[in-house]
């Protein structure tokens, strides 16, 4: 039996790497990210090819809507700082305040997602399909496959919250907890380079 | 020190084993107009020289390592029933700097010539004479942009001088190969790659598609046909020359008139039209039938009769089959094809 | 006395529900030897088709398949889970570790595998195995309906090779023994670490290369569509980015096994260890920076072929630093020649025969010749022949007593590696000299007339002696299950810690977790006069993972809905995936806190602790 330094609220320092399980799954996930990341790469290079081969179709420049792409990107950066509210929250051992601060995560997660889903609606009526051109089926691989890390993420975290609603917090949940936080970060930070490369650069060109 | 027989087994094996390295020197060459160690152009030659280079320095690498290898396993062999355990060395840095410097030094050596002969084999002249290489399943086209000829399977070129080839595939990704002349360059269907190409000798050579490409991979054959300069004009002159000799025969006549029923959509018959399949004119004089059967009757019908089986997931329809002639008019057809020599 | 691992009734429940890193190990093994022998199938097929010019024996397309499913089986459901057959036995024992740092997701991995390897193999009675070459290039992959299997199998147990190279790194790097720094841990681990980062950073590129042909194929995607301004290059740079750590991720763990086993049956430390743990890094390193050595004749321009030629030949100087510190081990020990020591110590020569038509291969412009003929066959086949099969023989013998308790037989072993040099030998050697006379690679059949017919006849006897060795590895197997020698704890008067604990070990490893006071612990505390490790812990309950089903029903779940790609089933997709969310879900809400078990020996007295 190890003994853990309590604080005053309860809890360890840091209660999700407080046990063996914890700390193991911390360096798996980050291992898990760093490989995701080398398949988002590839999809980026795949992208990144065929910006420009539109068959005859719109270009990034024509299509792109750009003030609602914005207002996508400033939800899920928004989202990521509530995670870290809920995080913070979880490390004090305020069990409502992390759920609520989760919650609104998942709120502004499930707003991206409609923004987007209308995004594309959009470019497939101007002719911008998946099958239109190799630039149509690397721009909706790529940012498709981002959505889906999205819609993931917000299934994940919804079902943490509702499995662990009467549920205080502790060593064994901490890091389920983290990890999904951690998740979040990494579908935020994977969108800003899809904003920077896809679209921004889509813009000029 | 004593050796018994498991010790000398295991070095024999492997002292056999640098023999049989050692052979690789003097090692059978191969075919002529075919092996690659038998260069007969300026691009094999160069390759040649590096095979030899890297197989030289790598035969003496090879070689220190087995006789090392060789020494540790003889003189350090447990005598049976020797239980004592021996000083344990934790390791030497000179060595470490040693073995890990002279291949790098080795490594130069073999780097220098590459990239040299890296840059020479991709310089393509401006001024040679242009070839037009297109890899279809399972054929080659070979068009002469200078001259406005195209051909099929034979691809013509005078001695000496270096050509330009350009590459590329219609279907798959194919690779255009003939060893005993130069290496060899994938044919792509979204880009065009170039390469040059020379003879020193006269003679027919084999070229051979080393990408996967189907079913009809291995049967992807074609040739090379070196002549002398005058040859070549003279060639280039017959493949201008819009007519054909007349069908001699009733039969040929016969077969003529299929041709231009069935046939003629997708083969042209005049040197300087372009056509989905392969270019007929002067297959008389061509050395194969479906680029790897000998030219002659027997096989010509046996290609008509059923090119699936004679070159599995071909993309010619069947004459047979698909267009519904019956074996005395694909004998007539032969009969007519055999005849278009150029003249 | 100590009850093993390995001592409960046999239970088909207990194996398909097991999380025991040693128990999966076993899977994998014998999964791996399965299909081993397969693919072995697949390759005497080749042979005897091109055992004479023009032969009919096989016809274009079926030669194709087979010759796709040789390179396909060998590499993905024959190397991969030997290999993580010993990474899994080996590995936790050697650091001193219960288990993986992930049971069940080590479970779920052997299963995704056992799948996905099912599901390409069933390519042969559904309409036809992939035709295109281990390599699937696009877009003649597209052209045939055996490419979704290809590709839908690869996805399933590529995920499960990833997750277990997670695994595998969070293990190493969280679970080792007290004492045991990294620059203290066996080589064989060390190599497991490199190949694991490689597994992460390669197979994910290859999940992308798949996606996009599967996309192209099922959902008319237009990447490789050269008409609406596709590229088909794009697809072999991706391949081969993780093609080329594949076969480095194969090899590492090999040149590992060999390490331990000829310090071990040297009697002697491994010569230049830091050395080893640095070449093998470099190795990994590198590893990433050469792939377009396969694209030589693409067609990328000098510049990219002298960059990509003198990058390969540099991978050539840690491999060689390995090979002069593994005959240096030897120098000054006593060579003990078992069949593991004959093993390992041939790989030598053969992997250095291997290694430096490698270096030839590498200068781009004798690679113009070389490049897609039987040079290149014999080069990789010597590597992964000469060199990774015969190191998997090596652990096998090495490791065999530690994991099932018996001795493999020896006379059996012999006779089997005698029959397998032999038999590599003649194959592969020749193989050389018809790349260079002009002979293509992944051709049905040859003309005759060119000077190559007595070389392939030769080149096919080979192929019969190496049947003939696996038949005796096989018949090895079976009789010492049957009957064989029983194995003490450590046969091999042993180095490191898996040789510390009883062959076959109890479920939980380590009743006491050991302190590691040096390099090859378990050598160092005998020479120390010690006759058991020194502990980090008093004799006490040990906590241990459950076994559970649902790894087995999730992989399932992933097989239903890849034959729901491949058939177009949209409700295949949505069962199947429905089965692996529900699953995921189940795993999620319940609480797993795992079982403590008493180990052997454990009273319970006031202050004193007594082991059996």
């Amino acid at each position: 039996m190890s003994t853990i330094d309590l604080k005053a609220n309860g809890l360890p320092a840091h209660p999700e790497r407080a046990t063996q399980e914890g700390r193991a799954k911390l360096v798996g996930f980050w291992l898990y990210m760093s490989a995701e990341a080398v398949l988002f790469a590839t999809f980026f290079g795949t992208f990144m090819t065929f910006r420009n081969s539109v068959n005859g179709g719109p270009t990034g420049a024509e299509l792109f809507a750009i003030p609602m792409v914005l207002t996508a990107t400033a939800i899920l950066l928004v989202s990521s700082l509530t995670s870290v509210f809920a995080i913070m929250a979880m490390q004090r051992n305020q069990a409502s305040k992390m759920r609520f601060w989760f919650a609104v995560t998942v709120l502004l997660g499930a707003s991206f997602l409609g923004l987007e889903v209308y995004e594309f609606v959009e470019y497939v009526h101007e002719g911008h399909t998946f099958t239109s051109s190799p630039f149509g089926s690397s721009f909706y691989t790529l940012v498709g496959f981002h959505g889906a890390h999205v819609l993931f993420g917000v299934l994940w975290i919804s079902t943490l919250l509702l499995r662990n609603i009467n549920r205080p917090i502790d060593t064994y949940v901490a890091p389920k907890y983290y990890v999904a936080s951690l998740y979040w970060h990494f579908v935020d930070l994977v969108w800003v380079f899809i904003f920077t490369i896809v679209y921004l650069f889509g813009m000029v060109g | 020190m004593e050796f018994s027989m498991k010790n000398w087994k295991t070095a024999g094996r492997y002292i056999l084993l640098l023999v049989l390295a050692a052979l690789t020197l003097t090692g059978c060459a191969g075919q002529e107009n075919l092996s690659a160690m038998i260069p007969k152009g300026e691009g094999a030659e160069q390759q040649y020289d590096l095979i030899k280079l890297t197989t030289y320095i790598m035969l003496l690498v090879t070689a220190v390592v087995i006789i090392l290898f060789v020494y540790a396993l003889v003189k350090y062999r447990a005598k049976p029933g020797d239980k004592s355990i021996p000083k344990q060395v934790e390791g030497n840095a000179k060595l470490e700097f040693l073995w890990t410097a002279i291949p790098l030094v080795l490594i130069v050596i073999i780097a220098i010539p590459t990239v040299k002969s890296e840059f020479a084999l991709a310089d393509v002249p401006e001024d040679a004479m242009k070839i037009k290489v297109t890899a279809n399943q399972f054929w080659w086209e070979f068009e002469y942009p200078d001259y406005g000829v195209i051909t099929a399977q034979d691809m013509y070129m005078p001695v000496g001088d270096k050509v330009a080839l350009e590459l590329k595939s219609k279907d798959v990704i194919h690779s255009f190969w003939v060893p005993a002349l130069g290496g060899k360059m994938d044919t792509n269907p979204d880009n065009v790659n170039k390469m040059w190409l020379q003879a020193k000798e006269t003679g027919i050579y084999q070229g051979k598609c080393t990408e996967l490409c189907g079913a009809g991979h291995a049967l992807m054959d074609f040739k090379v046909v070196v002549v002398t300069q005058e040859e070549f004009d003279a060639w280039i002159e017959k493949m201008k020359n819009p007519e054909n000799p007349a069908p001699p025969t009733a039969k040929a006549q016969e077969g003529q008139q299929i041709f231009e029923k069935s046939c003629m959509g997708c083969h042209a018959t005049n040197g300087t039209g372009r056509s989905m399949g392969p270019n007929m004119k002067g297959f008389g004089d061509r050395s194969t039938v479906a680029g790897y059967l000998e030219l002659n009757e027997e096989n010509t019908m046996k290609w008509l009769k059923d090119p699936e089986k004679v070159k599995q997931q071909n993309k010619m329809p069947s004459p047979m089959q698909d267009l519904g002639l019956n074996e005395d008019q694909l004998s007539a057809l032969t009969e007519y094809l055999l005849g278009l020599k150029l003249e | 006395m100590a009850t093993s691992y390995l001592d409960k009734k046999f239970s088909l429940w207990d194996w398909l529900t097991t999380v025991d890193h040693k128990k999966i190990g076993t899977l994998y093994f014998f999964a791996g030897i399965f299909y081993f022998a397969v693919g072995g199938l697949e390759a005497l097929f080749i042979r005897i088709q091109l055992m004479y010019p023009m032969n009919d024996f096989l016809d274009g397309e079926t030669f194709n398949q087979m010759m796709t499913m040789h390179g396909t089986t060998m590499l993905f459901f024959a190397a991969t889970p030997l290999l993580f057959g010993f990474m899994n036995w080996v590995v936790p024992l050697q650091i001193g570790a219960r288990d993986v740092a992930f049971p069940f997701l080590n479970s779920l991995g052997f299963w995704m595998f056992f799948f996905g390897a099912l599901l390409t193999n069933s390519s042969f009675f559904l309409g036809g195995a992939p035709q295109a070459g281990w390599t699937s290039y696009a877009p003649l992959a597209l052209d045939y309906k055996g490419t979704d299997f290809f590709v839908l199998g690869l996805q399933i147990s590529g995920a499960g090779t990833i997750m277990s190279a997670i695994n595998f790194l969070t293990t190493i790097f969280t679970m080792r023994a007290p004492g045991m720094t990294l620059l203290r841990m066996p080589l064989f681990t060390w190599s497991t670490v490199v190949a694991s980062a490689l597994i992460m950073f390669a197979f994910t590129p290859l999940t992308g290369a798949l996606f996009l042909l599967m996309f192209e194929r099922m959902f008319d995607a237009k990447f490789f569509d050269v008409a609406a301004g596709g590229n088909v290059v794009l697809y072999e740079h991706i391949f081969w980015i993780f093609g080329h750590p594949e076969v480095y991720l194969l090899v590492l763990p090999a040149f590992g096994i060999i390490s331990d086993v000829i310090a071990a049956v040297s009697r002697k430390r491994l010569f230049g260890y830091h050395s080893m743990v640095f070449a093998t890094v470099l190795i990994g390193f590198i590893g990433f920076m050469v792939w377009a050595h396969h694209m030589f004749a693409v067609g990328m321009g000098p510049t990219v072929n002298s960059v990509f030629g003198i990058a390969t030949m540099l991978v050539g100087v840690p491999t060689g630093i390995k090979v002069f510190n593994w005959i240096f081990t030897m120098i000054g020990g006593k060579v003990q020649f078992n069949t593991a020591g004959l093993f390992a110590i041939s790989f030598i020569p053969s992997f250095v025969i291997g290694g430096v038509t490698g270096v030839m291969l590498a200068s781009s412009v004798a690679d113009f010749q070389f490049h897609d003929t039987y040079f290149v066959i014999a080069h990789f086949h010597y590597v992964i022949v000469g060199g990774i099969v015969q190191a998997v023989f090596a652990g096998m013998f090495y490791w065999w007593p530690k994991i099932f308790g018996k001795m493999l037989n020896e006379t059996l072993g012999k006779w089997m590696f005698w029959l397998f040099l032999i038999g590599f030998n003649l194959t592969f050697y020749i193989q050389h000299y018809l790349g260079l006379w002009g002979m293509p690679r992944r051709v049905f059949t040859y003309l005759p007339n060119q000077g190559w017919d007595t070389a392939n006849f030769v080149s096919t006897v080979g192929a019969f002696f190496m049947s003939a060795a696996v038949i005796l590895l096989v018949i090895n197997v079976a009789v010492t299950f049957a009957r064989g020698e029983k194995a003490v704890q450590d046969p091999w008067y042993g180095r490191t810690l898996e040789w510390s604990i009883p062959s076959p070990p109890p479920e939980y490893n380590f009743a006491r977790t050991p302190i590691v006071r040096s390099n090859d612990p378990w050598w160092y505390e005998k020479m120390q006069g010690k006759k058991e490790m020194q502990y980090a812990e008093p004799l006490s309950e040990i906590h241990m993972p459950n076994p559970s089903i649902i790894p087995l029903i999730m992989a399932f779940g992933t097989f239903i809905a890849g034959y729901g790609f491949i058939y177009t089933s949209w409700f295949g997709v949505f069962l199947g995936f429905g089965i692996t969310g529900v699953c995921m879900f189940i795993r999620s809400i319940k609480d797993d806190h795992g079982q403590h078990v008493h180990p052997e020996g454990l009273h319970v007295e006031k202050g004193v602790h007594h082991s059996a």
